[in-house]
């Protein structure tokens, strides 16, 4: 009894002061990969560096390392008084489901998928309408006339992703081929770069000589391929020019930073709302990065190609098809 | 022609999918044919990457990195000689728990020392083990068909995978023309025989394990620094157990291990290229089917369907010296 009135009297010594000092409590459950991934989870953690930069509000973290443990960390986060709760990655869907639901005062934002509760937000990207972007990107820089896609697992995000690509590529020109391979269908397609790159080289040597790589780490195995055998590659999620300049055309970004940023700053402004947020290159979610690791590959044309499907996108000119839609590619 | 090109440059991946197959198969033959089962292969050979792929990062040598990978392994080998050697310790339970601790482990490590999300640095080329052009590579090019075949399939390579196919004859001649290999091969089916003329059975044992886990530290450093430039978390995706399955089917002997790396590779080779692809005839063969086969070839073997696959007599028991 006198330990527990000790215990709630540091509690409240404790958290009084911080109390006044900040106005919101944030925390965030990386998912597995960790927040230096060079990836998706480095993305979140440079927005949410920027939110306590700006701020000077301080945030809880924990990184995912098993994939029992996603539940347990959103709990506990839960659990600890945090009232914003980013969690990241589709696979952490159903714990946030789970977690939400018994939690109805914390806010959620889960990243890349979207849960239907009062008090979740679901930001989801418009991965086909950047992923058209670099289908023009490497239709332009194509000499040979067929291009190359590796996917990671064969899940329907991935899918979205090879037909936003190849839509973007028949926009160019219609008659040119697009060779798919995906790695695996099981997670541990996403590790796997031995695999990747020798798929990026079975497609150089029938005849591609651009591929777009959506396949997390396998992916940095066709990238260090196209750099090997001298190709162009094009990577995913976060600004990914810089692993082999000169061979990189682009890369497909995905800003979850932004999404991050956003879930904090709304908090703390008041503005936040549960539902679906999805981002697409009209609300400059998603498209591709330009730096000086590119800049020598890329043709005044293609950077005008690019603005001008960006905007035919905004204004509702093009309509790159979702996969996910139906579950079907147009033809 | 154009089928022609396509052939050779199949038969180019395979060569670069079977060489660390033919790496972990041939380690995983020097313990078994000792009596020891090896089904460690997996954790040896990523522990290696992950060392290999590290050192190289830091030192920027290959070499060196070549180096760090055998002697991990060759420690992680002694560990498990001293569990099921020393100790008599289940073989499969001491295999398994160095798989499970490296897989942990590595990407741990690569976290706290790189922070890049368990991966390590991408290597520069100077880092990496590159191909290398033999002599008249160039030249020869142009020569119908066999200028491709030399210039495009011979030459080009990383020395480990010349290393690989060089250990296969080597491996051969020690295991059947060497004191050493006809000791060890009779440990293996019979460790009393060994200790009757007055033969260390442990130290035997240990020193095939030894030579099975430097075999097994090129395989490592094969994937993180010649194939592959960098250490990513489970890169070897199951090739310890598929070098193993290899051995299996080629009943423990070095030469049959070759042939079986090189069927294997060039199923995984032939999969990347054939998805999607409708073939006369057969229709388009799903990508599952092909990465399944080898395993499926394996029980087919072991079920007796196809021939006999008998294991050295010994393996998995615990010598216990007779008082």
């Amino acid at each position: 009894m006198i330990r527990a009135l000790f215990v709630t009297a540091v509690a409240a010594a404790v958290s009084l002061p911080a109390a006044f000092a900040q106005e919101i409590s944030p925390a965030v459950v990386f998912d597995m990969g960790g927040k230096f991934d060079r990836s998706f989870n480095e993305g979140i953690y440079n927005g949410i560096e920027r939110f306590r930069e700006q701020t000077g509000i301080e945030y809880d973290e924990f990184e995912v390392t098993n994939e029992t443990q996603r539940e347990q960390a959103l709990r506990r986060m839960a659990r600890a008084g945090h009232d914003i709760i980013i969690a990241v990655g589709f696979a952490q869907a159903p714990a946030v489901e789970a977690v939400a639901a018994e939690f109805p005062d914390v806010n959620f934002t889960l990243i890349d998928s979207v849960v239907d509760l009062p008090n979740v937000q679901s930001v989801i990207f418009k991965e086909q309408e950047g992923s058209f972007l670099v289908g023009i990107m490497a239709a332009m820089a194509s000499e040979t006339g067929s291009v190359g896609f590796v996917g990671g697992m064969d899940i329907p995000l991935i899918r979205a992703f090879a037909c936003g690509y190849e839509q973007g590529v028949h926009w160019v020109d219609p008659e040119m081929e697009v060779i798919q391979n995906m790695t695996g269908t099981t997670p541990a397609a996403w590790s796997d770069p031995t695999r990747g790159g020798e798929l990026a080289r079975s497609q150089f040597d029938r005849g591609a000589d651009v591929v777009f790589a959506a396949a997390g780490a396998s992916g940095l195995g066709s990238l260090q391929a196209a750099a090997d055998d001298g190709y162009l590659s094009i990577g995913v999620d976060s600004n990914q020019n810089h692993l082999h300049p000169g061979s990189v055309l682009t890369s497909m970004l995905k800003r979850v930073d932004l999404a991050a940023y956003n879930a904090f700053m709304d908090s703390l402004e008041g503005t936040w709302q549960p539902g679906v947020i999805n981002l697409g290159v009209a609300e400059e979610g998603v498209g591709v990065a330009i730096d000086e690791n590119n800049w020598a590959l890329l043709t005044p044309e293609m950077i005008n190609a690019v603005n001008s499907a960006t905007i035919a996108i905004i204004n509702g000119e093009i309509e790159v098809v979702d996969y996910r839609a139906d579950n079907s590619c147009p033809e | 022609m154009e089928a022609f090109t396509q052939a050779v440059s199949i038969l180019d991946a395979t060569l670069r999918l079977a060489t660390p197959l033919i790496l972990a198969a041939l380690a995983g033959l020097f313990a078994e044919r000792s009596g020891v089962v090896d089904i460690g292969l997996e954790g040896k050979m990523l522990a290696a990457a992950f060392a290999a792929a590290t050192t190289a990062a830091v030192t920027g040598s290959p070499w060196i990195g070549l180096g760090a990978g055998i002697i991990v392994s060759v420690l992680l080998a002694l560990l498990h000689g001293f569990a099921c050697i020393t100790h008599r310790g289940d073989h499969v339970v001491s295999g398994v728990a160095i798989n499970t601790v490296v897989a942990g482990l590595a990407p741990t490590l690569g976290n706290a020392w790189f922070r890049q999300g368990g991966q390590t640095p991408t290597l520069e080329a100077e880092a990496r083990f590159t191909g290398i052009d033999l002599p008249f590579a160039e030249a020869l090019a142009d020569v119908p068909v066999l200028g491709p075949i030399y210039s495009d399939l011979i030459s080009g390579h990383n020395i480990l995978v010349y290393v690989a196919i060089a250990a296969v004859p080597l491996v051969a001649f020690v295991l059947y023309r060497t004191r050493f290999g006809l000791r060890m091969r009779a440990v293996g089916e019979n460790p009393a025989a060994v200790d009757t003329a007055g033969i260390s059975v442990t130290w035997l044992r240990y020193r095939a394990l030894i030579v099975g886990g430097a075999l097994c530290g090129i395989a490592g450093a094969y994937l993180s620094t010649a194939h592959n430039a960098s250490f990513v978390r489970d890169m070897t995706a199951g090739k310890g157990y598929l070098a193993l399955a290899a051995l299996i089917f080629a009943k423990w002997r070095p030469v049959p291990v070759l042939l079986t790396c090189l069927l294997f590779g060039f199923l995984d080779a032939t999969e990347a290229r054939l998805r999607g692809v409708e073939l006369p005839l057969i229709g388009a063969i799903p990508g599952e089917f092909i990465q399944a086969l080898p395993y499926i070839l394996t029980v087919v073997l072991l079920a007796g369907f196809v021939g006999r696959a008998i294991p050295p007599r010994a393996i998995g028991t615990p010598y216990v010296k007779e008082r």
